[in-house]
């Protein structure tokens, strides 16, 4: 890509001008690599060490004793995230066969590709306000199934855009030879190209999982925290991302330690569901289906 | 991805063969064929019918309009709650910097203020690092490195707020306060933006933390854009000699403008509504002062310290309504954003200015 064989009077200057902007490129790629080193560092560091056994099998112990873990705070998000998938995952999917199989083109489909794309900016504290005065003001008091409402809600833009995507890249080839076999559309879509693009799809969906599990906003007014056990979905119930803001805000070191821990724990399953994603789209499983 | 598309389409007049009933499909076919094959009756036999094929297009199309549904409904739910205070104050809420639950008096204008002061800082830092990245990994970036790279900076995009947050009130907040903003009250106090006393939290903090959670928005986007200016823009200023720099600043940069803008907006809006980062390090102080060393606050975070506390009506009111005036700015910047990137990704022609 180099070629500066040219002969002008200020080849000197765009020359210094030239290895200046290279320079700075690459001094702003070190300076954006840095915090996520410098966090993952640190996270590792001080989460690492922290983490044990007692983390996941126990309940938080009261202030000034030491010990205890988050393992109520897991099943809690466990249990929203379980309610924000049914809702969010179908929906979704759904919406992003609609977009790819039925509506490609068409001006609906591109007002529902946009809407969904705004959708997604909508910041998440406003889907916890909207929720609150949706659900839990009518109720009188906060629960479980809000937050796994908020939750799933959020999933939903991100998983119909990801699904859409994943089906366009299926060769129209697939979707004509099971047409021509004479089978109905809604069975070729269902079985034949969203079979084929599944890989994509669930992994899309564990992304969207991935981004919602660690979601605090929204849930500050809806699932609200709990500081015991609880399953049930009529009461405020306990998450890590919540519980995770709460401890970071204490004044108390072993708070400050298990949110270390939990933060470590989001980011696995984080780092782990964004790899998965990248392999799914850059290694072509779905080539290879083809 | 669209355009490849239609591109390899059978030029069709419709869409009628590709997706018609199986009934219309049967009745295409000769008279004379006699039975349908074993195949096709194992096929027949499993819903075919055009009920199931026409009720599972309608749940398609209901399910996308359930994200019409949402937006109609997060809208409605925030007006209607907010009336009290939309009602009692009019547009003055935004323009009273008095902020009084406890004799009902409320006015927004010192978190608007923080919202976007604190977004413009974030801003300020991260375009010209996140336009430095984009350059590195489309045009200069030796192969092996480019694929760890990208992913990187997606991953600063998954990485939850909450975690931010958490990093930057026991690293990054003890950073700036022993050894960043000295340096800034030093060189640059006679601005009068990096005053003393320093408290560690403070607008300054919020901002970087911010520049940091919308570096990976502003760069991947960015980068989309950078990719789509075709080559032949590339090898035609190469070829009137130009070095590599000069490439990337006409050939490149200047085609991708407007996409680069419309990333930057996205970024915008994502700072603008971000909450739980920014709450932990701002301060949570309403107060307007130039100087980016005191304590501010935002519209995102105010609602995350004091909804819970809300206790009367006209307080929680207050609440909402700055939510709404999130919502409702959040999504035109959004909207304003996607139309700029789409009017460049989508292959429109590149006009060389």
């Amino acid at each position: 890509m180099t070629q500066t064989k040219f002969s002008a009077a200020n080849r000197f200057r765009r020359t210094v001008v030239n290895h200046l902007a290279s320079g700075l490129a690459v001094l702003s790629t070190i300076l954006v690599v840095a915090p996520l080193i410098a966090i993952f560092i640190y996270l590792l560091y001080k989460g690492a060490s922290s983490l044990n056994l007692a983390f996941f099998t126990q309940a938080p112990k009261p202030v000034g004793e030491s010990g205890g873990g988050m393992a109520n705070a897991i099943l809690g998000s466990g249990i929203l995230l379980i309610i924000g998938s049914l809702l969010g995952v179908p929906i979704g999917i759904a919406a992003g066969i609609f977009l790819a199989e039925y509506g490609r083109g068409s001006k609906l489909a591109n007002i529902v590709r946009f809407t969904a794309d705004v959708l997604n900016g909508v910041p998440s504290i406003v889907m916890g306000i909207a929720i609150y005065s949706l659900i839990v003001l009518p109720q009188k008091h906060f629960s479980a199934l809000s937050g796994g409402i908020a939750l799933g809600i959020m999933m939903i833009p991100t998983i119909t855009r990801t699904t859409e995507e994943m089906l366009l890249m299926v060769p129209h080839a697939v979707r004509e030879a099971a047409l021509g076999l004479g089978v109905p559309t809604w069975r070729a879509v269902l079985s034949i190209t969203l079979r084929t693009a599944s890989p994509g799809v669930i992994t899309g969906c564990m992304l969207a999982f991935a981004r919602v599990a660690g979601e605090t906003a929204p849930l500050l007014f809806t699932a609200f925290g709990n500081n015991f056990w609880s399953a049930n979905l009529n009461e405020p119930i306990a998450a890590l991302p919540l519980q995770i803001y709460v401890y970071a805000l204490s004044p108390y070191d072993e708070w400050h330690r298990l949110a270390w821990a939990g933060s470590l724990v989001l980011i696995v399953l984080i780092v782990v569901s964004v790899s998965l994603v990248r392999y799914v789209t850059t290694r072509g499983v779905l080539k290879g289906a083809s | 991805m669209n355009f490849k598309i239609q591109d390899v389409r059978v030029p069709a007049p419709s869409d009628a063969p590709l997706h018609a009933s199986p009934d219309a499909l049967s009745v295409a076919l000769p008279a004379g064929s006699g039975e349908p094959s074993a195949i096709r009756k194992f096929l027949l036999g499993r819903g075919s019918s055009a009920m199931a094929d026409k009720g599972f297009g309608w749940l398609m199309l209901l399910c996308a309009f359930s994200i019409f549904g949402i937006v109609a409904l997060i809208a409605t739910e925030l007006i209607l709650r907010s009336q009290m205070t939309i009602s009692k104050f009019g547009l003055k809420f935004f323009f009273d910097s008095a902020w009084d639950p406890v004799n009902g008096n409320f006015g927004a204008l010192p978190f608007v203020y923080g919202t976007l002061m604190s977004s413009l800082v974030a801003l300020v830092i991260a375009v010209p690092l996140a336009v430095g990245v984009s350059i590195f990994i489309t045009e200069m970036c030796p192969g092996f490195l480019r694929g760890p790279l990208s992913f990187l900076t997606e991953l600063l995009a998954a990485i939850p707020s909450v975690v931010y947050g958490l990093w930057a009130v026991f690293i990054l907040v003890p950073l700036l306060r022993e050894h960043v903003d000295p340096i800034l009250m030093r060189v640059l106090g006679w601005s009068g933006l990096f005053v003393a006393p320093d408290f560690g939290v403070h607008m300054l903090s919020a901002g970087v933390i911010l520049s940091i959670m919308i570096l990976p928005i502003i760069s991947s986007l960015t980068r989309e854009v950078m990719t789509s200016v075709p080559h032949s823009q590339r090898e035609a200023v190469l070829a009137l000699g130009a070095t590599r720099w000069e490439m990337i600043r006409m050939g490149v940069l200047r085609n991708a403008r407007i996409g680069i803008v419309g990333s930057i907006i996205l970024g915008l809006g994502r700072a603008l509504g971000e909450t739980i980062a920014v709450t932990m390090v701002i301060g949570n102080n309403p107060q307007i002062v130039k100087n980016l060393l005191a304590p501010g606050y935002s519209m995102a975070s105010v609602i995350a310290n004091e909804f819970s506390e809300a206790s009367d009506d006209m307080y929680r009111s207050a609440l909402i309504e700055i939510g709404l005036a999130l919502f409702i700015v959040t999504i035109i910047v959004n909207a304003l954003a996607r139309i700029l990137v789409w009017a460049v990704t989508r292959g429109a022609p590149a006009r060389v200015a």
